[in-house]
């Protein structure tokens, strides 16, 4: 008897624990896999080995901090902001640098985009200094949010919600509009999507502002989880790489798949045996890439 | 005759132009900090400490003497990077005193350096307790973690019974947990659980979850000043264990005085044991924070780093005007060993001859709002001189 109400006490313990493990881990996979759509797309539809992808999402970071802190914009519009801003600057650098390497060896755009990364560190640390930066949430999205006996974080609650509308948005985008084809179809097959008329410059320099742009809002969004200060870029690129390694390049369910397996692997992983810390992020990664080199749903064999 | 006068006049005043810099001696320090990388805030404060002690004590070297310090960026807690550029310090630039040092791994790998090269050198900061049994021309002015994590595991069992211990899975981690659940035991507590984070980390949320659900009374947190503290203290915020009822407390570290206002409300009411605070009205620390803040800036504050950074270059200079501005590394230790600092912003500091390790003043802090200002406020003064607990710990056995 005594035995059993232990159990019961036991498993409730335990179906509890598991309930927040889901949800940390999802709500960790949800940044990661903002940040990282668009490295997917660039790395699967243009072939550009972009490493300085986490700049942007420093950068949209910065812009979030900044509009709240300085210019004293509400939360929303502060998030937008980093979208937009993000996505016309990266415009520039595409127009500048990136569209300069297109048809360049990996080598030289992994250079390139290393450079960038050392850059911007400099930057950010001429402008803002080294210590991280503090997010000032709206007085709505702090406090609990409870649900069947349990608290949950009420930011982490908007921020799996508001992910899951931005990725249904760009799943409709991609799959169900004329721009969407047309993007599906120069990963395809780039060549034969230019002779057929699709203006791939243009549908290029669009899809990295908006891949970009998606990564300062999940550098805004996560703000508040993943600290923003100088070597964030640095810090943060083992983490978009995994997702789109293991997720395959080029796809949009790939990547969104593999940052909420990271996610809440990791999750369980520091919640269950925090001895093993940070690492079995790592392991399941070799494992995922020696079972599925091209990632599990990768279009390149 | 007249004009005899003059010359021999003006042949003396050459002379004694001539003179002065033939007994002129410059002395080389190399400076070891983290300019770059994850740690540059830690490092920035040393580099701080440092320069604003020699603006304003340039003056109390013997006459004719100057230092020159050779900086060097170890990058953060790379134990390579910083044998290699202690290694150049020492066989190019020749230098008599090797100083600075944020991380613990750093000074680790440059102790068997000092002692092969017989180059003194000072801990402006590492903090790893046993680094220095086997290096005689190391001392320390900085802090150990058992320093801190001791007493508050004694101050913490007379309040609660049961705790759960997390810090940064590195050395100075695994002294502090040491340090406090030996201290906390002795006291009667019971810990129902420990974990260690790993250093670089960028969600601390699971780990807090896993606390927060083995319902302790209470938390110990050490991790090293900068953004691990700050996000551990975030996830305490967000998962709200002050409303569960679990308290957060640890060593110094976790709030520093400079990361202070960018942790935000949460930190009120965390309860620290540590050497130093900026908030502090000792006359010695008000004057120091004032100079610091001209320097710097208003919305600057001094952390324990940048206060490690003054009085080591205090133990430098005490080391250089005892040996009259010509230095021999035996008779440099001699000299450090002797250092005592009555007038430092932490309270009186010396260096314990027989360890070569800082005795440090010991206050038991409470996160509060000063002026509107987030602030650690000194309680309780828990010792005045405090020698390291592990080391006596350690004879013991």
């Amino acid at each position: 008897m005594c035995g059993e109400l232990a159990f019961v006490f036991y498993m409730e313990a335990f179906l509890s624990s598991l309930v927040s493990v889901a949800f940390h881990g999802v709500a960790y996979g949800m940044i990661l896999y903002v940040i990282s759509v668009g490295l997917s797309v660039t790395m699967g539809l243009m072939g550009f080995t972009n490493l300085a992808h986490g700049v942007f999402a420093m950068a949209g970071g910065y812009v979030l901090v900044t509009a709240l802190s300085q210019w004293d914009v509400p939360f929303p519009l502060a998030l937008l902001l980093a979208f937009v801003l993000v996505a016309l600057a990266s415009v520039v650098l595409e127009r500048l640098l990136y569209s300069r390497l297109y048809g360049a060896v990996e080598l030289e755009q992994v250079l390139l985009t290393i450079g960038l990364i050392f850059m911007s560190v400099a930057v950010a640390r001429l402008i803002f200094g080294t210590l991280q930066q503090p997010v000032v949430l709206p007085e709505y999205l702090k406090g609990q949010f409870s649900l069947l006996g349990r608290d949950f974080p009420a930011y982490r609650v908007f921020l799996i919600l508001f992910s899951a509308s931005i990725i249904a948005t760009l799943w409709f985008g991609v799959e169900r509009t004329i721009w969407g084809a047309k993007v599906r179809a120069a990963v395809d097959n780039r060549a034969m999507a230019q002779s057929i008329g699709i203006n791939t410059r243009r549908l290029f320099a669009i899809t990295f502002a908006v891949g970009s742009g998606l990564a300062g809002l999940g550098g805004a969004l996560g703000a508040e989880i993943v600290a923003i200060q100088p070597t964030y870029p640095f810090e943060q690129l083992v983490y978009f790489l995994i997702v789109v390694s293991v997720g395959g390049l080029g796809s949009l369910r790939g990547p969104f798949v593999a940052a909420l397996l990271i996610g809440i692997t990791d999750t369980a992983c520091k919640y269950w045996l925090p001895q093993f810390g940070a690492f079995f992020i790592y392991i399941a990664t070799i494992g995922l890439l020696l079972w599925r080199p091209s990632g599990l749903f990768g279009k390149r064999t | 005759m007249k004009f005899n006068a003059s010359i021999c006049a003006g042949l003396v005043a050459t002379l004694i132009s001539v003179a002065t810099p033939a007994f002129s001696q410059t002395i080389k320090i190399g400076f070891i900090s983290s300019y770059s990388g994850a740690a540059a805030a830690q490092g920035d404060q040393l580099d701080k400490g440092v320069k604003l002690y020699m603006k304003l004590n340039g003056d109390k070297l013997p006459p004719g003497v100057k230092v020159e310090l050779i900086t060097r960026d170890d990058t953060g807690p790379n134990p390579d990077v910083a044998k290699r550029v202690a290694q150049e310090l020492i066989v190019r630039e020749k230098v008599q005193f090797l100083t600075g040092v944020v991380w613990t791994p750093n000074m680790a790998a440059i102790a068997p350096l000092t002692t092969e090269a017989k180059v003194p050198f000072v801990s402006m900061n590492a903090a790893g307790a046993r680094i220095m049994n086997n290096a005689p021309y190391m001392a320390r002015v900085s802090f150990t973690l058992w320093q801190s994590a001791y007493p508050l595991g004694q101050w913490a069992a007379k309040k609660y019974k049961r705790a759960y211990t997390a810090v940064s899975d590195f050395a100075p981690g695994h002294e502090a947990e040491e340090g406090f659940i030996k201290g906390f035991k002795e006291g009667g507590g019971e810990i129902v659980g420990s974990l260690r984070v790993p250093l670089a980390n960028p969600d601390f949320v699971p780990f807090m979850q896993r606390i927060k659900d083995a319902k302790p009374e209470v938390v110990f947190g050490f991790n090293p000043a900068g953004k691990a503290a700050t996000g551990m203290m975030k996830a305490y915020a967000d998962l709200d264990l002050a409303k569960a009822g679990i308290k957060y407390i640890g060593t110094g570290d976790i709030v520093t005085d400079d990361e202070l206002p960018n942790m935000g409300d949460v930190a009120l009411g965390v309860t620290t044991v540590h050497h130093y605070s900026a908030n502090s009205d000792r006359p010695a620390n008000k004057a120091f924070v004032a100079a610091y803040k001209k320097e710097y800036g208003e919305n600057l504050n001094p952390s324990f780093i940048a206060v490690g950074a003054w009085d080591g270059m205090d133990a430098i200079f005490h080391a250089i005007r005892e040996q009259g501005g010509k230095v021999d590394p035996d008779k440099t230790m001699e000299a450090l060993k002797k250092w005592r600092n009555p007038n430092s912003p932490r309270g009186m500091v010396s260096i314990d001859p027989e360890t070569r390790d800082v005795i440090n003043p010991e206050y038991l802090r409470e996160v509060r709002k000063v002026g509107g200002r987030l602030a650690n406020v000194e309680l309780e003064t828990i010792s005045t001189g405090l020698k390291d607990p592990m080391k006596e710990a350690d004879k013991k056995k």
